[in-house]
């Protein structure tokens, strides 16, 4: 893991990730990252409240509907400028997840995800069917484009792709110090065990809603960056579907690393891209896939990686520091119901 | 009255169906102790299976039910042997991300298969009775008697036979059943195929009165799983009154609050009864 933990790795993924609009061939590829790395940052959402704190929240994508619906319903019928609707969808999607995560949080383990599908359902029922609010089925049309910052015209895709990106890179930056810090440790400790972490004077309750409003926070600005890029929303966004690709997302790349979602939310969807055919049937082959890794590859590509590297680290070289305590997917502690 | 009375009715066949869906779900959670999210899946394929039995092969509505019920205890089975028995030592995230990708998978197998059309499955109980003031069409008559048979038909086998016993005493207790001489992988294998056939059976029933298409598992799914949280999970006589509970709450939901939301109801009692009471209406002790 030296490569990606240290600041050299992390600069060159950066340096590819900036000079991409000049080796891409044309404009479609550059959609399809910047919308590549608008989920990237919703699933680094998910994997903190799922990867680092063990609860599979289900109602995710719904949301990053409400940080989409809320850009979308004030810049449209309210004529607010797009920015200033954008500050708030991150806010407005924690502040729901502050009362969802209250009564959700006291459930454990699959009751909270069935809890959370179920309130997902509901979110994405109310979009549905609320038309007064949010035009219901018909969807929202005609979003603006993010306003000229100075000689920066967002509606052009590659000033697009850069606003994207300056998100994505501000996002893992957070979710680096965050998973870094007691805070993050404290996630980790609530994951490996709910009662040992009390016993460690962790206050659950407090820590959960921490980790879930945060979680959401990621997924509602993604969502706001989403109606910027789109310009077009639809109930559908809110749909669980969303969730379990970003789940798989997690899994392909290494649930419970910083890396990992990453690199499965920017692979999995070039890999669809590649096999066009598949876009509609993608999940015959990704469902299959994503039951082969749990059973073979649990801690995904960068997982796995990281535990061989730890393994075999004390075997090269006994006398070196020692290794770094480790962020990863190991999650022994976590048992049956 | 007459509307009265006619709500009860409706009530009865949405708890029918949902009863069904409800206990195939439970009983394998009294095994896995993990939720199965593909059962939804399960559900759907039931339905496509039938109508492909009468629609293609030409066989009537009773084959296509049967049919559809050996189909889904198959498929059943197959996720058993292949995906969860492997993973049963795991975590608990570790199964229900697998059976999302069974579930994932059997929706797109179904839609590469029959496309994202919407079919109509036909049944030979057209008629429509009428009792006074009441009006009752025949499928809906019908999926009341047989989700009541097969009910009973269920609690029979649980109680009165020893196979049925065995896979009590496994929800009861792993340990303890597999130190009397309970083999646990038979049993495991048994209790997917009698959910799935009952998943398939309720699909049938359910189908004519509704449309066949691919997300059609979703909602029953995740209404299932409501009514397995209400009724305590792993309850038998929980998803029965848990069942019978949402239907009723739709049926006269639709009716005296709206057609629109009916759908949100459900899922609406959950939210409100577990912030009340986190253990569910009937469950002892904390979850």
């Amino acid at each position: 893991m030296k490569l990606f933990s240290s600041t050299t790795g992390w600069s060159a993924l950066l340096l590819l990730a900036l000079a991409f609009p000049y080796l891409a061939g044309n404009d479609y590829h550059l959609t399809v990252m910047s919308t590549a790395y608008i989920y990237a940052i919703a699933t680094l959402g998910l994997n903190l409240i799922t990867g680092y704190t063990g609860q599979y929240n289900l109602a995710h994508s719904g949301f990053m509907a409400v940080g989409a619906y809320t850009v979308g319903i004030l810049t449209v019928d309210h004529g607010m400028s797009f920015w200033g609707a954008f500050a708030l969808s991150g806010f407005v999607a924690a502040g729901i997840g502050f009362f969802v995560g209250l009564v959700s949080l006291r459930l454990k383990t699959h009751f909270f995800s069935i809890f959370t599908l179920c309130v997902g359902y509901i979110m994405y029922l109310l979009i549905e069917k609320w038309e007064s609010l949010t035009h219901g089925t018909v969807g929202i049309v005609g979003i603006p484009a993010p306003e000229p910052i100075g000689p920066f015209d967002f509606s052009e895709p590659r000033a697009q792709y850069y606003l994207v990106l300056f998100f994505l890179v501000a996002s893992v930056w957070i979710m680096h110090r965050i998973v870094r810090s007691l805070l993050g440790r404290t996630f980790v400790a609530i994951r490996n065990g709910d009662d040992l972490a009390q016993a460690l004077g962790i206050n659950l309750m407090r820590n959960k809603l921490l980790s879930f409003m945060l979680s959401v926070f990621f997924s509602g600005l993604a969502g706001g960056l989403y109606a910027g890029a789109v310009r077009f929303l639809g109930p559908g966004v809110a749909s669980v579907e969303h969730t379990f690709d970003m789940t798989m997302y997690m899994l392909v790349g290494g649930i419970g690393t910083l890396l990992g979602p990453l690199l499965g939310a920017i692979a999995v969807p070039w890999l669809t891209q590649y096999l066009q055919v598949l876009q509609e049937f993608r999940f015959v082959v990704f469902g299959p896939v994503l039951v082969l890794l749990v059973i073979f590859l649990p801690h995904g590509i960068v997982g796995t990686w990281m535990n061989r590297r730890r393994r075999k680290a004390p075997q090269a070289s006994p006398a070196a520091a020692p290794a770094q305590p480790p962020v990863a997917a190991t999650q022994e502690g976590a048992t049956h119901a | 009255m007459e509307l009265f009375l006619q709500q009860v009715l409706n009530g009865l066949t949405l708890g029918g169906v949902y009863s069904l869906v409800a206990l195939g779900l439970t009983l394998v959670y009294g095994i896995l102790h993990v939720p199965n999210f593909a059962h939804g899946a399960f559900y759907m394929a039931g339905a496509y299976s039938a109508f492909f039995i009468i629609n293609k092969l030409g066989l009537n509505y009773w084959w296509g039910m049967l049919g559809a019920a050996v189909t889904v205890a198959l498929i059943s089975v197959l996720s058993e042997r292949l995906v969860f028995h492997p993973l049963r030592k795991a975590p608990y995230l570790h199964h229900m991300i697998a059976s999302i990708g069974i579930l994932l998978f059997l929706e797109a197998g179904a839609q590469a298969i029959w496309g994202a059309d919407f079919h109509r499955m036909e049944t030979p109980y057209t008629q429509i009775l009428s009792f006074g003031g009441l009006t009752l069409p025949a499928q809906r008559l019908l999926i009341i008697a047989a989700a009541f048979v097969l009910v009973v038909l269920l609690q029979l086998f649980l109680k009165k036979t020893v196979t049925g016993a065995t896979i009590v005493a496994m929800a009861q207790n792993r340990e303890g059943a597999a130190l009397v001489g309970i083999d646990a992988t038979r049993v495991a294998m048994l209790t997917f195929a009698i959910a799935g056939a009952l998943a398939g059976m309720a699909a049938v029933l359910y189908a004519p009165i509704n449309l066949v298409y691919t997300s059609m598992g979703h909602l029953v799914i995740t209404k299932a799983f409501v009514i397995i949280v209400l009724g305590g999970m792993g309850s038998v006589p929980g998803a029965i009154a848990g069942g019978l509970i949402i239907g009723f709450a739709e049926a006269f939901g639709a009716f005296y609050i709206s057609t629109d939301y009916k759908d949100i109801i459900a899922f609406a009692l959950l939210v409100l009864i577990l912030s009340v009471r986190p253990q569910g209406l009937f469950a002892r002790g904390a979850h």
